[in-house]
This record gives structure tokens, sequence and C-alpha cells, in this order.
């Protein structure tokens, strides 16, 4: 039986890509997992994969053409397969998404009249299930591919199991009646690891990863005032000055040993950080509504700057890491946002993050908190200053400010400073950090 | 524990009742010298005598009017339909006396009645004796509708009938009375509206009632051989509906298919699937599915009537179509 090859919402917020690259010609075997095209999305651009076997029969969309998400752009059938009524079916659609997508979306012929709620897909109408057959409230195992185009259809099972264990609807190919995602889908996927995303690695959800504490009625009030006063996030401060001489000498004296022994002031803040928010749950934490989810594991944001905008890949499990993993990590998803190659799972699941306008001499500036994380870092410039030495007179030292903004439902004043304690203690004794 | 028949229990909770209480009398056609048309009545003449096991001419409206007559004066009859068949022309009195009877009186008379007698098709009886009449009577508001699949259930359900102060529609099947089953020699009681789990697996439920229980219980030991382990949800009353066990058993199986003895619009499958969809939408996998009797009347020719009864073949395909292991 034919698999139709659709584009995938490969991002959590994609709604068109453009298909950069065929990577299979017509004719060529397919195996399972194969990447058929390259496409680009709104962040990046990613793997199209083949979700069956056979050959591709049919390349339904040209290169360097915007279609909208599940829109059919290919066929992978058998040899000899008929596959006429797909590809007729698809044609006018591949036609109508031709770029520019928008004009083609709205001149869409209104032939799915009746479908609404797929209203915005411009695929070409399939022929309709001959009505009144007999079996009544059965599966709807000849629901319209076109509605299939316009959103992701998953029992509600599926979609709640979905959101409980963190798999990305959009990236999993549904096995129920005209490609309905289902429970077994969202397992397979959960247990075993992506059949559907072979190239994700997918992380499991383990016991201890994190503690949900429901809301404390105090919680619950100070959640309540504090976002009438400043919202939806009701944010404040805390700036502190660190002295990062230590810190200074002992990156010389790594580089010494070594290029492979060099690490940045950046590397250092970032491992000093993760050390202290292993230490510290309470702001490694997600605001979720009506509780708080503490986590014990610390996945990093960092953001990076890139032509596009701003993006956060994530560094997981940063307080396991050590400075040279940290530092190597870090260039490394550095460099994939900027040749905008961060997959999804790259920049998703962060607990905290941290933001730098060091490199940039801006001295001090306050980052806008990534909900649900319940605080972020603002690294500042690294300056020499003038400072009262413990004797008294002046020395020149080097200093960093960084600004903390903390979500004050989840963070008072008081448990944000502790951390800051912390992380000074470590910035300012880096030993500490290989301890 | 004795093995009995679905008769014997019925003919068991008639004589229990009557022992216990001498306001409760048995009425309708063939129940006395004849010992009942499927003699579920039983030797009941013999021992009450002819003031409390009552023959009457062929006027279902006539009885179950006398019936709701004695109701209102303080009696406790129990009126049985030869089958449910012939009880529409009695329905006026069944709707329109019995069930209103308390809320247009204002609370003045008590309505403690219950009418009984074998519901659905049994073999090659045609189009006019082959109905199933659940979705009608579970309709009107003011009656109770009770279902028993099994000897067991059917002998604590009728004593809870004939107790209740409401009027109970008690629902049996020609093809049920010889059915056996264990049922304990020490009295008890089964109360209305409360739902048995006859069959626990966590694949799929099965909702069900009735004569139906046998054909899902049918389906669910096949379906085992398969590895496909089922629910079986024994409505037994219809009306009230245990709706908290249908939840509890779909929500851990997130799958449903509901099997039913009558056609297939505004079914009691109906009903069931709305209460699912309201309180269980995010516990479902896949649409519920409806097994039921084919949308005609009843056929006479053997096979055509087979076709068109809800059966273990259909049950099975239903159950494997949730659990999406066939198109």
């Amino acid at each position: 039986m034919a698999t139709k090859v659709f584009m995938e919402a490969l991002s959590p917020t994609m709604e068109e890509g453009r298909l950069v690259k065929w990577n299979k010609n017509e004719g060529d075997a397919i195996k399972q997992g194969d990447v058929l095209a390259e496409v680009e999305t709104d962040k990046a651009v990613m793997e199209l994969v083949a979700r069956g076997e056979g050959v591709l029969r049919a390349r339904l969309v040209a290169e360097g053409a915007a279609v909208p998400v599940g829109t059919l752009v290919g066929v992978i059938g058998a040899k000899d397969e008929d596959i006429s009524a797909l590809v007729a079916g698809a044609s006018a659609a591949a036609a109508a998404a031709a770029p520019p997508v928008t004009a083609a979306a709205a001149s869409a012929p209104q032939s799915n009249a009746g479908t609404s709620g797929s209203a915005s897909t411009a695929a070409a109408p399939l022929p309709v299930a001959a009505s009144g057959s007999g079996t009544h409230g059965s599966a709807p195992s000849a629901a319209p591919a076109s509605a299939a185009a316009a959103r992701t259809i998953a029992s509600p099972l599926a979609r709640r199991l979905a959101g409980d264990r963190g798999v990305e609807l959009s990236g999993v190919t549904g096995s129920g009646p005209g490609g309905r995602i289902v429970k077994r889908d969202i397992e397979a996927i959960a247990a075993a690891g992506s059949s559907a995303r072979a190239a994700a690695p997918v992380r499991k959800t383990i016991e201890g990863d994190f503690e949900d504490v429901p809301l404390t009625m105090i919680r619950k009030t100070i959640a309540k005032r504090l976002a009438e006063s400043i919202g939806p996030i009701p944010t404040f401060y805390l700036t502190a000055e660190f002295d990062l001489s230590r810190a200074a000498e002992m990156r010389t004296a790594a580089a010494e040993l070594g290029d492979e022994f060099k690490v940045s002031f950046n590397d250092i803040i970032l491992k000093a950080t993760a050390t202290a928010l292993a230490q510290h749950p309470e702001v490694n934490a997600h605001w979720l509504g009506d509780h708080i989810r503490y986590h014990n594991r610390v996945h990093l944001g960092m953001a990076v700057a890139t032509d596009d905008g701003l993006i956060v890949p994530v560094i997981f499990d940063a307080n396991e890491k050590g400075l040279g993993a940290i530092s190597r990590e870090s260039k490394e998803l550095a460099k994939k946002a900027r040749e905008r190659k961060l997959k999804p799972e790259d920049y998703t699941g962060s607990t905290f993050s941290v933001s730098n306008l060091g490199m940039m001499q801006i001295e001090q500036f306050t980052a806008i908190i990534n909900p649900p994380e319940v605080g972020i870092l603002a690294i500042g410039a690294i300056e020499d200053k003038a400072v009262v030495a413990p004797d008294g007179g002046f020395e020149v030292r080097k200093r960093l400010r960084v600004t903390m903004s903390c979500d004050h439902r989840a963070v008072d004043g008081a448990v944000g400073a502790k951390f800051l304690q912390t992380l000074r203690r470590l910035i300012e004794n880096p030993l500490l950090l290989v301890h | 524990m004795p093995v009995i028949t679905y008769r014997d229990a019925l003919n068991q909770a008639l004589r229990e009742e009557m022992h216990n209480d001498d306001r409760v009398f048995l009425m309708g056609e063939e129940v006395g010298l004849y010992n009942g048309a499927y003699k579920v009545s039983k030797g009941l003449l013999e021992e009450f005598g002819e003031m409390r096991v009552v023959d009457t001419p062929i006027t279902e409206l006539g009885f179950a009017g006398v019936g709701v007559g004695a109701a209102m004066v303080g009696l406790r009859p129990v009126i049985e339909f030869m089958t449910w068949n012939f009880a529409l022309l009695a329905l006026d009195q069944v709707v329109n006396a019995a069930a209103k009877m308390l809320y247009m009186s204002g609370g003045q008379y008590p309505m403690p009645i219950v009418f009984r007698g074998p519901n659905g098709a049994a073999l090659q009886l045609s189009a006019q004796h082959s109905q199933a009449w659940e979705s009608w009577l579970a309709h009107i508001p003011g009656l109770k509708v009770v279902s028993p699949g099994t000897p067991y259930d059917a002998k604590g359900l009728l004593k809870s009938a004939i107790r209740d102060g409401n009027p109970v529609v008690f629902l049996e099947g020609e093809m049920l009375y010889n059915t056996k089953g264990e049922v304990p020699e020490e009295p008890y009681l089964i109360p209305l509206g409360k739902a048995d789990l006859k069959r626990e697996g966590n694949d799929c439920s099965i909702i069900t009632s009735g004569k139906m229980v046998l054909v899902a219980m049918s389906a669910a030991d096949q379906l085992a051989k398969e590895g496909i382990h089922v629910d079986v949800v024994d409505l037994r009353t219809i009306r009230p509906m245990d709706t908290e066990a249908i939840f509890a058993s779909v929500r851990r199986t997130n799958r449903a298919v509901v099997l039913e003895e009558g056609w297939e619009v505004c079914g009691i499958g109906a009903q069931v699937v709305d209460y699912i969809q309201r309180d269980c939408f995010d516990d479902l996998d896949a649409p519920v599915i409806r097994v039921h009797q084919a949308d005609v009347p009843m056929p006479y020719a053997k096979a055509i009537e087979k076709a068109a009864k809800p059966d273990v073949p259909k049950t099975i395909a239903a159950v494997k179509k949730v659990m999406y292991l066939e198109a």
C-alpha cells in the first residue's frame, strides 16, 4: 500500500515549509527513516524522513516551493502500484500551493465546504466515501486527507498522553484510520525511542527528574496579587557584581596547559550557573499555573543571537557536565544556531536560561523570562574596575555584573538572592567547580 | 452453590416476595392454571391461591390498568406480559398512568408495580414478535428499566424491583429462561441502578445488558484467545444507568463498544455513547462503536434473521475496530 509523504510540522510553530532540496529521485528505493528531502521551517533547515518503504514514485512539490504543513509532497509505493488517483488528487493542490503560498491558499477552490475546520488547506477534494453504508458510528476510516492537512488528527487520549509525556504531536505519524495518532503511537515514541522521528533522540522522562509541588495558599495569593500588579509574569530583578579575578587566573592557567583546556568566561559562568541551580531547585523550576515543577535535572538554556533572531538552545544535564564538555557543547550549539541547523529537541526543555551581552560591552541589562521557566540570568561585560581592597586601599580587579530576572509567583526575593550568593561563591572561587 | 435456570430464579424471586409481603400478587395471561407461558410462575397458583395469582383474558391494556389501580390503593402488583411485543396496547397504562401517577397526584398515589415479561427476539418469530423495547421504555421519566442477563441477577433484581416503590419495567428473555447459573440458597437483593463488571480486561470495554451479556461474554472468551482482554460491563439496570461504572471502565481501557439487542436509531447505545463522550472525552483513543440489530423489521427467514441480529462475530469485529486492529 502506498505511503503518502506530507509536508510535516517540523517545528512546534511551523505552518508551512519550503522544500529546499530533494535527496531522492523518483524511482529510488526508500527505507523507513531515509531522508527524502530538506525542508526549511520557520526556524531551521530540517530533514523530511520517510514513513514507509518502497520506491519513491512521485515528487509532487518542486525544489524551492513552499507549501502548507500537511500538503502531499510525494508518494512512496510499490514499483508497479497504481498511484494515479493519489497523484491526480494532489497535483491540483501542489500547483495551487506553489509560491506565493498566501495567494495559493486564498485562491484554492472552496471544494471542501462541507468539512469546516479544514478551510485553510489547499488540498484537492478527495472522493467522498459512500454514505449510509450501514457501518454506523464507526471510526471514520475514510477521513479526508485534506483534514489532516489542516490539523494534526489525534485521539483525545493521544493528545492528553502526548501532553503528559512531552511528545510533540506534529512529528508523530499516526497509525489509526486516516492517519489518526492513537495511544500506541505515543507509547511507542515515549517508550522505545522514536520510530516516527528516527533522527531525534527522545529524552525519556524518568522518575525523579522533577517534583511537582501543589501551590500553597500563600503562594497562590502571592501569584495572584503580583500578577495583577505586573503581568502576566510579575518579574523583579536582582543585580550583583562578582569578582572574576580568580576565574581569570584559572582561565589563564588552564590555557597554558594547552588549547584543549581553553575555556571562555562564558563557559565558566554557564558551569557555575548549572552547579548553583543543582543546589537551588527552587529557581530551577517551571511555573505551571496550578503547581510549580521543581526540576532535579538542570537543562540550561543559552540565548544565542543569530541573523534571524534570538534562539535558546539547551545544554542538557549541564550540572553533570565538566567545564570542557560545556565549553565544547556551547560552541557547537551556537554554531548550529547560526547555521539554522538546530532541531526542535535542541531548543526545547530548558529549566533555566542564561543570556550574555557582555561581548557587546553591555555593562548590565535585564533579560525577559522564557516561560514556563521562573528565572533568567543576564550577564554583562567583564570590566577592570577599581575596588576597595581588604586592607582599605584600592586595587584593580575584573568585575562582572549579573542580573537575575525572577518570576515572583514562584521565586521570592530572598530565594533569588540566595541563589546568587551560591553563584557568587562558585564564580569567585572557581576551584569549587572542579570539586 | 445450586445451579438453576433463569426461569427458576425468577420463580424463586416471586415466591419469596409473595411470602414476604401479602400485598404482592401476580396477574397476567396464563400465569395461573397453565403455570405461565414460560413456566416462570410454576406452582404459584397452588401455593398462593386465586386471589394472588390471577389469570386474565387477552386484554393487556385492561389488566395493566387493573394493576395500576391496585397499586394506587396499596397493593404491590406484578403484571406479567406474555411478551413485551404484546404489551404495546398496554403502554398507555405503563407510560401515561403508572409512570406519572405519583407525579400528577402530587405524591398522593404511590405506584409500586412491576411490569415483567420476555423482551426482544427469540428464534423465527418474525417482525412483530421479535422487538426489543428497552429504549422506548427507558425514554420515560418515572419508569425504572431493569434487564438482567443471568439467573443470579434475575432473582436479586426482581426481588428489588418488587420492593421498589416505583413502577419498574422488568425485561426478561425467551432465550434466557433456559440458561443456567449459580444462585445462592440464602436470600439476597441486588440494588437497582448498579452495573456489574462481569469480566475484566484492559483493552476495551463492552457495555451491554440483558441477553447481550451472553454475547459479550462469548466474544470476550474468543478475543482472549487472541490476547485481547476486554471488560464486560453489564448495566443490569438501564434506567437509572450506572454511569460511574461505565466511566471507570472506559477510563481504564480507553475504548468502548456498546452492544444492545435493539435497533440503532435512538437506541440505548446512543445514550451510553453520549455519556461517554461527555465524561470520558480525553480518555478515548477511538470513537465508540455500537453493535445492534440491523435497521429493519426482524426477518423471518432463518439466515436473514441471523444476519440481522447482533452477535459474537459482530462484537469481535467491533472490538478489533476500536483497537485499530482491523480496518
